[in-house]
């Protein structure tokens, strides 16, 4: 708010200040520190993740920095990050990304929060030609447009529920059964984001080709989805995908209790902020909830250790966490690929940082990074969590999991 | 959609469970339409309002069940302090707008739902929440169809809700007071019955029946600050289809439309299961238009 009121001032007098003495940045300052630049959500809608985000970007520059920063060629750098509050709008987003680029002359971007941001970031970083690298938007639109200089390390939303398809396809084949013989059901809400985990999830069963049994959207204001179970329980599918936010969670779950639906498989999204272990109790038991990054994941990276290993940290250096949210791991995950980029790299020039990134193949906390030629990261995975005896529990992909899937879910209503 | 039929046709016991669940939830949607056709019938007033009514009749509940109240006796508490906050609403708002035109009470009321949904939002927060009556569920057909207590209890609530309703409209003073205003508020004025305390009575009525609907609603739904539009729109088919003053037609105009939607969601979707609901009310629409079309070459 601050900001936004003296905005045409303050950045007249920022742009003089700044050219005149031109201390804090340019990226390869003279005083060996490489500063890299941000507008995130510290106001607004998204101030809570938005915070979220920016302590997982300092941790993640304390801790390179007290490992001895970053080495290039043979002189080493500390890192930086100079941060603006795009109060949750785009629009400010936009014009505080042009502001880093242009009058602060950083070179090295990280990325705002949430997809809507991110989508009014990317033209300008597209069109100065300067790396981004974002950890905290999910839309999949983001990487079909051709852009050459935004590198994003989660997984996009199409991937939220394919996993369940694989799993489901995994043990068609351990019991015996051809993977195109499973039944699908799905309701979606009809919402960009759900449509977009639909698209994933419609490719995904076309793979395997599985049948679509259910293919129903929910409009956003209807709360009332019992005759769209009852076809779902009459039709009895392997798989049941549900994705409708918060609101898609709850009554998903209070119907499927009341309609006593059962499904070998069920995945529903956004569980954790539903509630729904508190909420529904017994009746979540086997459900499998999908999130980008768990605490109890076996990934282990150079500078965190294991994902375990950061959570405790980030817990100790921030106080008032029960459970370290995604969004601050992923952050961080952000700051250690950027270091290993430049080094990579052996330069701060933007052509050759991007090219590095481009070429980045490692193994971090949050999971191994490898992006593709449209900047995504397929190479980490969705994590698959079952909800077992009231705990989520990690259970795919097999090859990252700490708990045995139970299949098919047993539950009692 | 074909293959839904072909569904139906073949186990025809889904049809049982169709039925009940459009009954069950037509039996909430008749409480907030009887609502609406009151204050609709007597005092003439388009209440947009009507879902936040149930919404916030919802959260009351909600509250109170936190605080560690049992979820049904929240619903005699909640009725009275939405009727207070109905009466305060009309005293306040109401009041000035009645005699005006369609307009400006449309615009009212209309804004008076802005509010009730941002003063909600800023009190109990965006999230989605529920009541767990923590009830189970009867499964009869061998588990093909299922019955959840809770929403039997809840028809039983409405049955009775709306019983007491009619004998109190039927016998009570103040029952025959809001009758005689409908019918003639000036005649009802001349004969010394306060018309305003007619109006605000009827108002906070409708306001504690909303309540009492919105905590049914959180018991087998969920609630949100801006859910409330799904449930004026229903209110507002509803009556338009029964037409005002006929509480048998607004029952069973509610039952119908729980059922048809029910069948709407199983045949077509989800997707097309409120735009089943709005299709029908233009069709009865047409259809009355047709009907006092012909009535009108008659006279000529």
């Amino acid at each position: 708010m601050r900001m936004s009121m003296r905005y045409p001032v303050a950045m007249g007098i920022a742009a003089i200040g700044l050219s005149a003495a031109g201390a804090i940045s340019p990226a390869a300052a003279a005083d060996d520190t490489i500063t890299l630049g941000s507008a995130i959500s510290l106001t607004g809608k998204y101030a809570t993740n938005g915070l979220n985000t920016q302590r997982g970007y300092d941790l993640g520059v304390k801790r390179i920095n007290e490992a001895g920063g970053v080495k290039i060629g043979d002189k080493t750098y500390k890192i930086a990050i100079k941060y603006y509050d795009d109060e949750s709008t785009p629009l400010r987003t936009a014009e505080l990304f042009e502001r880093l680029i242009k009058q602060d002359g950083i070179k090295l971007l990280l990325g705002p929060y949430s997809s809507a941001t991110t989508k009014a970031a990317a033209p300008i970083i597209e069109k100065y030609e300067v790396p981004m690298v974002e950890a905290e938007a999910a839309s999949r639109s983001l990487f079909t447009q051709g852009y050459k200089y935004m590198f994003g390390i989660i997984s996009t939303s199409e991937q939220y529920v394919e996993s369940s398809i694989d799993l489901a396809a995994e043990m068609a084949e351990k019991n015996g059964k051809k993977p195109s013989s499973l039944k699908v059901a799905m309701v979606f809400e009809n919402d960009p984001f759900s449509l977009d985990v639909r698209a994933g999830a419609i490719e995904r069963a076309k793979k395997y080709k599985m049948q679509v049994v259910v293919d129903d959207k929910m409009p956003r204001d209807l709360n009332d989805i019992s005759a769209t179970l009852t076809k779902v329980k009459a039709l009895k599918p392997d798989v049941l995908l549900v994705s409708g936010h918060e609101k898609g969670a709850s009554t998903a779950m209070r119907q499927i209790k009341q309609l006593q639906v059962n499904v070998p498989i069920m995945t529903i999204t956004h569980c954790e902020s539903a509630k729904v272990i508190q909420n529904f109790g017994k009746v979540s038991e086997g459900v499998l909830c999908p999130t980008q990054w768990a605490e109890t994941l076996n990934y282990k990276g150079k500078y965190f250790g294991t994902a375990q290993e950061f959570a405790d940290l980030f817990k100790k250096t921030y106080e008032g966490y029960k459970e370290v949210p995604y969004q601050a791991a992923q952050a961080t995950a952000a700051v250690v690929v950027w270091k290993e980029a430049l080094e990579k790299a052996g330069s701060t020039d933007a052509t050759k940082v991007r090219d590095a990134l481009s070429k980045l193949d490692i193994m971090t906390f949050y999971g191994p990074v490898k992006f593709d030629s449209t900047g995504k990261n397929p190479v980490k995975p969705m994590v698959l969590r079952q909800i077992q005896d009231g705990e989520y529990k990690v259970v795919a992909p097999t090859k990252y999991a700490t708990a045995k899937l139970e299949f098919p879910r047993k539950v009692a209503y | 959609m074909l293959s839904s039929l072909e569904l139906l046709i073949s186990a025809p016991v889904l049809n049982v469970q169709l039925l009940l669940d459009g009954i069950f939830i037509g039996a909430v949607y008749a409480l907030a339409a009887y609502g609406l056709a009151l204050v609709w019938g007597v005092m003439n007033l388009k209440n947009l309002a009507q879902g936040d009514f149930v919404i916030m009749g919802g959260y009351l509940a909600w509250m109170l069940v936190n605080q560690g109240m049992n979820p049904f006796l929240t619903l005699p508490i909640v009725a009275i302090a939405m009727f207070a906050f109905g009466w305060a609403i009309y005293r306040i708002i109401i009041c000035r707008v009645i005699e005006r035109d369609l307009f400006t009470s449309l615009l009212a009321t209309f804004g008076l739902a802005l509010v009730m949904q941002q003063i909600l939002n800023q009190i109990y927060g965006p999230e989605v929440q529920s009541i767990n009556a923590g009830f189970d569920s009867l499964a009869i057909f061998g588990g093909m169809v299922t019955v959840a207590q809770v929403k039997l209890i809840t028809l039983c609530i409405t049955a009775v809700l709306a019983a007491s309703l009619v004998c109190f409209m039927k016998m009570s003073r103040m029952g025959q007071a809001i009758r005689a205003t409908a019918q003639d508020p000036r005649a009802a004025r001349v004969m010394g019955i306060n018309t305003d305390r007619v109006y605000a009575f009827t108002f906070a009525l409708n306001s504690a029946i909303c309540g009492a609907a919105g905590v049914l609603i959180a018991m087998i739904w969920v609630i949100q600050p801006f859910y409330g539009i799904p449930y004026s729109i229903r209110a507002f088919v509803i009556v338009t289809a029964a037409g005002l003053g006929n509480l048998p037609g607004v029952i069973l105009a509610a039952l119908g439309l729980g059922v048809a939607e029910q069948y709407a969601g199983f045949t077509l979707g989800a997707q097309l299961q409120q735009f089943t609901v709005v299709s029908l009310l233009v069709v009865v629409l047409l259809f009355k238009q047709f009907q006092r079309g012909r009535k009108r070459q008659v006279l000529q």
